[in-house]
Formats: structure tokens, sequence, C-alpha cells
């Protein structure tokens, strides 16, 4: 046939029959097979799932009479087949996608012909994927890895945000059931929740704020001061300082835990060695507050003071040789000239490092554990960001509908934030224009 | 007063890599000392270490992962990046805005529901399924970065090599992989120090001592028996401490120049 039309339309009605009518013989026959591979596994298998999804169970657990004994009969466990039922809901739409493709591929091909351009048999087909589509084959198998092992995962936890799975709502015991958006109004009006939720978001913004102000400040004050044109050794002062850097994190930090140590370790007694009373660094409410900040710092300034470096050597010599002609003190070459260029070379960082912050966990988790407790938080401490709290209330508690609320959360003020600077920064802008 | 200011900031960050250094070399078990370099000094943690726990196990466990997550990562990584950054494929912009929203969700919330299927699967308690998971993410995680370097090289390179016939997967391995050396280093480290100490994922989907990676048996080590083992837990965060820090130190221009690359591009 040489409309193009009918050939989308024979392919339409089976797969494969629009390509079998441009004279595309193998091509055909394999969309063919695929098709009716898929097809038969939408049919008899994918359907069941989706319903499973829909439903989430409707056979509970529960003990059932079997001749003359009572059995514990295993009943539809809810969240496998909300996992089952969003694997088959990817899979339904990779045919469909896959449908449509096959639509689209017999309209041009039949359209080629028409033109009369000669058609491809089925290697020359396969050699064409290697050139032209190149893009769309190199990034197939990233593309899968990440679909199931990321964005499968993401749809699976909001999802359950959804849903009342939390403790004592778990299978296979008790049947999950949809809930809509009750987690969310429970999170906001009851006040056990909407208290714990507020003062951890509070602490959260406030710890976010701070940290990322403390390392970045810090670290450009340190690169200004190694930077001066009368230091010397300035490759041994970087070297020294990027140590905390390159520690891995969680055993600096799991130190720095037993460095703070009430009363055996070495910071408190060497207080009082020196006279002064030990602090409660980890057990006191504020105090753990400015040991979290504090021992940020100590890792956060090293990549900000190199990254300051680099924009440091960029500055153009004359400005400050001119400054110093009109009589500029430090103070003035450091607020005027220093700032200004380091600021806008290095603000996309700050934004990220920023929104790295909200989400910090090891910081928290693993120096305080989002201790000290909070008797009138809701399985919260002092410390505790909404990560770590989603972390506790998922892993210890097992309240994972809340856990997904809080993490839904996180993701929209974050992901707002970052949104919002990403399409302002220069790259994205320009992108275009580079090529 | 330059060099008194600096004097104190080096001291202050080199002290507790000092002082754990020392304390895995004193006697005894506390965590308490009354002096910072110990009366006595003995190798016997590092021993304990090697003979009572499963450290070496652990170790190559550690090894095995970090490795394969970072041969496996960063090469799904340069392709991606490359592929996003030379061709205009249909849905180029979604997919950058959509790697760009995975990269801001919390990493935990992916947490429940891999559990949830490698147990269905029944690769739960499997190196590999840290493996594959690490790569995953670390593509989404480098992907700007490594966008942003490919996007500096000039198209000329790769025109001359298409002129002169060369197949696109050609052109990849002899023109662009070569010139790509800083950022597949910086991609490398990042992956592999990724790899080599987290814990959260290690911890989730690893359930036997024997299958442990250093980074969760040394939390373990740490939460479970905290005074009473210090000097244990002292050795072996310098054993794991000391190769990291040294691979950072060492390729530290890479690591600068990746940041930078970061930094101006935006």
């Amino acid at each position: 046939m040489k409309k193009p039309v009918g050939a989308a339309v024979l392919s339409a009605i089976m797969f494969g029959f629009g390509q079998l009518s441009n004279r595309q013989w193998i091509k055909g026959f394999v969309f063919a097979a695929f098709g009716t591979v898929g097809l038969y596994a939408l049919i008899f298998e994918l359907f069941e799932y989706l319903r499973g999804l829909v439903t989430l169970g409707t056979q509970p657990s529960g003990f059932v009479k079997v001749g003359k004994l009572t059995k514990m009969v295993e009943g539809d466990h809810s969240i496998f087949m909300m996992i089952k039922g969003l694997a088959s809901l990817a899979a339904s739409l990779l045919i469909c996608f896959f449908y449509v493709l096959n639509i689209r591929d017999a309209y041009l091909v039949a359209k080629a012909r028409k033109a009369g351009h000669p058609v491809n048999n089925f290697r020359q087909s396969l050699a064409s994927l290697g050139q032209k589509h190149f893009a769309y084959l190199v990034l197939l198998p990233p593309f899968i890895t990440i679909a199931f092992l990321t964005v499968l995962p993401l749809v699976f936890s909001i999802l359950i945000a959804f849903t009342n799975y939390a403790d004592p709502v778990l299978p296979p015991a008790r049947l999950v059931d949809w809930v809509g958006f009750d987690n969310f109004s429970q999170m906001l009006s009851l006040k056990q929740w909407s208290h714990t939720f507020g003062g951890v978001l509070l602490w959260t913004l406030i710890w976010a704020v701070i940290a990322t102000a403390t390392t970045y400040v810090g670290g450009v004050l340190v690169a200004v001061l190694i930077h001066q044109p009368r230091v010397r050794f300035k490759k041994f002062w970087r070297t020294a300082l990027i140590i905390p850097f390159a520690i891995p994190n969680m055993i600096s930090l799991l130190v720095m835990r037993n460095m703070f140590n009430n009363q055996f370790g070495p910071i408190n007694d060497y207080l009082r060695r020196i006279g002064l009373q030990g602090l409660p660094w980890l057990t006191d409410p504020f105090w753990a507050k400015v040991t979290v900040i504090l021992v940020n710092m100590w890792m956060g300034i090293p990549i900000t003071m190199i990254l300051a470096f680099g924009v440091l050597t960029t500055i153009p010599k004359d400005l400050y040789e001119a400054a110093d002609a009109d009589g500029a003190g430090s103070f003035q070459r450091l607020r005027y000239i220093t700032m200004p260029m380091v600021l806008f070379s290095t603000a996309p960082i700050l934004i990220m490092q920023f929104a790295g912050n909200i989400n910090n966990f090891n910081v928290i988790y693993l120096l305080t554990n989002g201790e000290p407790v909070n008797i009138r938080y809701q399985f919260a401490g002092h410390t505790d960001l909404l990560v770590t709290w989603l972390y506790k209330l998922a892993l210890n508690q097992s309240q994972f509908s809340f856990a997904s609320v809080i993490g839904i959360f996180i993701f929209l003020i974050v992901g707002s934030f970052s949104i919002w600077s990403y399409t302002r920064t220069r790259s994205y802008r320009e992108e275009d224009m580079i090529h | 007063m330059t060099y008194v200011i600096l004097g104190v900031l080096t001291f202050l960050s080199l002290f507790p890599a000092l002082w754990i250094v020392l304390s895995s070399l004193k006697e005894g078990n506390s965590l308490y000392s009354d002096t910072l370099i110990p009366r006595e000094m003995t190798f016997v943690h590092y021993k304990d270490l090697f003979e009572k726990t499963m450290y070496p196990r652990w170790f190559l466990n550690t090894l095995k992962v970090a490795v394969f997550s970072t041969i496996i990562g960063t090469f799904l990584l340069l392709l991606t990046s490359y592929a996003i950054s030379r061709f205009r494929f249909a849905g180029r912009k979604t997919t950058l805005k959509t790697f760009l929203v995975l990269q801001m969700f919390p990493g935990f919330m992916a947490m429940i529901a891999i559990f949830v299927m490698l147990n269905a699967i029944g690769l739960l308690d499997s190196h590999w399924a840290l493996i594959l998971v690490y790569s995953s993410g670390s593509i989404i995680t480098n992907v700007f970065v490594a966008k942003g370097f490919f996007d500096t090289i000039p198209r000329s390179l790769e025109d001359a090599a298409r002129i002169d016939g060369a197949s696109p997967m050609k052109v990849f391995f002899s023109v662009i992989v070569p010139l790509s050396t800083p950022m597949l280093t910086y991609a490398s480290l990042m992956i592999f120090n990724g790899a080599f100490v987290d814990f959260i994922f290690a911890d989730l989907i690893l359930r036997t001592e024997e299958q442990r990676t250093l980074a969760v048996g040394l939390y373990k080590m740490v939460s479970q028996r905290n005074s009473t083992e210090f000097t244990l837990f002292a050795a072996g965060a310098v054993l794991v401490a000391v190769p990291v820090t040294l691979l950072f130190l060492f390729l530290q221009r890479y690591l600068v120049d990746g940041l930078t690359a970061g930094a101006s591009k935006g």
C-alpha cells in the first residue's frame, strides 16, 4: 500500500502490519512478534497486577478452617502487590510507547516510499540505529537502570504517602489501603505531628542557613588569608587545611562524636585542665546545635576554601593595584573587589550547598543522632533535620506513610528552590549559545 | 599575625586526626586518656581488628563494591553526559529537568521501595544490588558536572573524525575518552569515595555480617560498643581513613578541577 495513512492504520491494528505493507518483511515480523508477546503479557498478566495496584489486596491473612485444623493462611501482601502493580504499569506504558512508535515508523517509511526513496532492509535499519540514532542506543542502558532503581522506587515512595502503611497496619498481617490526603492533613492538624513538623522544619531551615553561611564565609576568609602575597608556603597551608575534607566524613563524624563526649572526651578534658568547666556539647539542646554547626564548619570550610582559591587566582592584579593607588585599606579591598568577584563565580555552588545542607543527613545522624531527645516531639530530637526524622520514622518506628509525607515535603521545598535557582544560572540560559 | 591564625587553623584541622591515631595506639579500651601521647604505645588494637572482628572481610567487600561501582558508574556516566551534551534528541530538555528533579529527592525515599523490591526478587544481601544502586545514583548526581565538562570540548575534533568516516561509537572511544581524563578522574574519585563510605544503603541492603562493608561495620562498632571498645574503633577508623585520605591528597588537582568546572559553568 502506498498511502502513508493506510500504513499507519495497519500498524494501529496490529504491530508490524504497516511495516509489512511497506515491504519491510523482517522488520515487520520482528515488530509483530514483540507486539504479540506484549499484548499477551498485557491481557493475561499485567492486567491482574494493575488491578492489584488499585485494590491493594482484598484477601487479608487469617485463620481458615481446613478440615479439623485451623491454619494460618496468608492473604494478599499489599505492598508486594503495589510493587508488582507499579512495575506492570511501567511495562504497560513501555508497550504503549512501542505501539505509538510502530505506527509512526510505518507512516514515515510509507511517506518516504511515496516520495520515491528506497526502503531500508533489515540490516540497513540496524546500521542506522548505530549512526543516526546513536544517542538513543547509548542512553538506553543508563535510562533503564535509572528507571528501575531510581524512578520506580521514588514513585512507590510517593504513593506510600497516600496509604496507611504504618505500624500497626503492616503486611502481611494487615491489608494496606489508600487513604488519599489523610496523612497530609493529619501531619498538619494533629497537634503532636504538626508541632513536631513545624519545629523540625524550623530548625532544618535555620541550620541550612547558618551552616551554609559559616562554611562559605569561613572558606573565603581562609582562602583570602592564604592568598595574600606576603604569605609563604602557600601550598603547605592549603594541603594541611584540606585534610578535613580528605578524611571520609563518616569517620571524622564518629571521631568527633567521641571527642566531644561529656565525661571522657579530650575537649572537655582540656577545658577542665585549664580550669574551665566542661560543656555539655552533645547532651544539651542548645550546645548540641552549636556543636553540630562547629563540626560542619570544620568539614565544610576546606571545600569552599578551594573554590574560593580558584576564583582568587583569576582576579586581575591591576584591580588591586588601582585600589592601592586610591588609598584603599585591606578591608575595603576585600569588600569591594574580592567578595563581589568570589560571590559572582561561586553563587551557584552556594545555592547547591544550601539545598544540600537541608538534607545533610550524615552530620546530624552520626554526630548526635538527632538527640538530645525532645519529649514533646513525635519521635524526634532537638537536632533532628527533616531527613533524619524521616529516617527514624521509617526504620525505627515503621511509620512509612508519614515518612513518605515528610519526604514529599522536603522535595517540594528543596525542589522549588533548586529549580528556581538553576533556571536562572548562566549555564542553563546560555546553553544553546555555546554550540 | 597571619601566620598565627594559619597555625591555629592548621592545628584545629589536624587535631582530630592526630588524636584518633594516637588513641588507636594507646593501651586499654577506654575513651579517656590522661596524656595526649600514650605512655605506652601498642599495636594490639590493630591486631585485634584483624583477628577478632571481620574487618579484613569487610575491607575486601567494600573494595569490591567500590571498584565495580566506579567502573560501571563512570562508564554509564560518561556515555550519558556525552550523549546529552552533544546530541539534540527529542526529549532532551525534559531529560535534563527530570534529572534535576530526581536529584532533589532525599535518598531515603527510594530506600524503602528498593528494599521491598530487592526482597521480592531475592537480591537482598547481595553486593551486586549495592553496586547497581550506587552506579545508577552516581549518574544522576554527576551528570550535570560531566555534561558541563563536555560542553567545553570543541566540536571541531569530533567533526574532523566524523569527516574521516568514523562512527559515533568510534568517535567516542578514540577522541572523547582520552580528552576526558580530568573528568574521568573526578567522577571515579567521587563514585569510589561514595561507595566506600556510604552506610545508609549498605546497612539496609546487606543483612549478614559477612557481607557488610566497612562503613556499616565501623558504625555498628561505635554505636553498639561505645566507650567500652573505643580503641578498637579508633584502629578501624584509622585504617579506613588512611587509604581514602591519601587518595584524595594524591589526586587533589583533579578534585579541584572538577569542583571548579562545576562552579564556573553554574
